[in-house]
């Protein structure tokens, strides 16, 4: 069994980690857990993108939760920015969308256009 | 009918109702008791909780705290899921001391939805509310007799990582993943689950 003298040991080299990369967060990443995001799959959605973040060893993106947003309709869904840039709004990121978000917007820097909700002004 | 596939997003769904009320703990419990065949699941917070009134009014989806859309689903549905799986639903509130929601199934209901991934669910919790202390309990009561527990307190565990190391971070979560999934193994392996033929 996982014990808590292991955790010690994380905390050690995770703090570590935390003082070399001094520059902070690459990104944040937002997934809407409202009743009708969670319906939808954002809980897949949500453990999807901390597997792949974990899986690339990624631990500069800050990821977090926000509740239904009124965009019911386009659930799940997942917001993306990266530092100091604008909030990117991505609707039906479906747990299977995952590693093409973190590949092309998280790591690459370009939001994809196509999966994007368009709001009206 | 219910949208929700599994046991674990109603979980999630409630528990996101005792975060937005302020809770600083919450409390889940699960029950499997597959002698009395009965499975309860049970939500506490200590958030601002509700008059006596909106707890009345809780089970109808037209009432809602939320104003982005007019309709709260999550406590109806959960109702409804309990009530047609031969259980019972329940939801106690205070204002100022918080609020605890409850659900029994019969355990071997044929409708009744899988747990699911509990993991991936207090995961989710423990990320999305960096701040707030999860108490997490999964028993089971065997058929013959046994009883096994599970518990997993973020209270404990921020308590060896201090201040400077979030429960969020990476290698921490890596850590929780692997700490619940041989916790609910544990609770499963060798179980005989009655069949319902």
């Amino acid at each position: 069994m996982k014990s808590l003298e292991e955790l010690q040991k994380i905390k050690e080299r995770a703090l570590e980690r935390r003082r070399m990369s001094a520059e902070g967060m690459r990104a944040r990443v937002v997934v809407a857990m409202g009743t009708c995001g969670i319906a939808a799959g954002a809980r897949d959605t949500m453990t999807a993108i901390l597997n792949e973040l974990e899986r690339q060893q990624i631990t500069d993106v800050a990821v977090t939760q926000t509740g239904c947003i009124g965009l019911c309709e386009f659930e799940p869904i997942v917001q993306v920015q990266l530092r100091e840039g604008e909030m990117v709004t991505y609707g039906k990121l479906t747990a299977d969308r995952v590693p093409t978000l973190i590949a092309r917007h998280v790591v690459g820097g370009e939001p994809i256009d196509d999966w994007t909700v368009k709001q009206k002004a | 009918m219910t949208i929700f596939r599994e046991l674990s997003q109603h979980l999630l769904d409630i528990f996101e109702n005792g975060a937005k009320a302020g809770a600083t703990l919450i409390t889940l419990n699960i029950v499997e008791d597959f002698a009395a065949d009965r499975l309860l699941l049970e939500v506490r917070d200590n958030g601002s909780g509700m008059d006596a009134e909106m707890v009345r009014r809780v089970a109808d989806p037209w009432v809602t705290t939320r104003t982005t859309r007019k309709v709260g689903l999550g406590i109806p549905f959960l109702k409804q899921a309990a009530e047609m799986c031969g259980g019972e639903f329940g939801i106690e509130s205070e204002p100022g001391v918080g609020t605890r929601t409850w659900a029994t199934f019969q355990h071997s209901h044929i409708d009744r939805p899988p747990l699911g991934d509990l993991v991936g669910t207090v995961l989710c919790m423990i990320v999305g509310f960096p701040t707030l202390e999860v108490l997490f309990q999964h028993t089971v009561h065997t058929a013959n007799g046994e009883t096994r527990e599970f518990t997993l307190d973020t209270r404990e565990l921020r308590a060896v990582l201090g201040e400077d190391l979030p429960l969020s971070d990476p290698e921490v979560l890596g850590f929780l993943r692997e700490t619940l999934t041989e916790g609910e193994a544990h609770l499963r392996a060798g179980v005989e689950v009655p069949s319902l033929a």
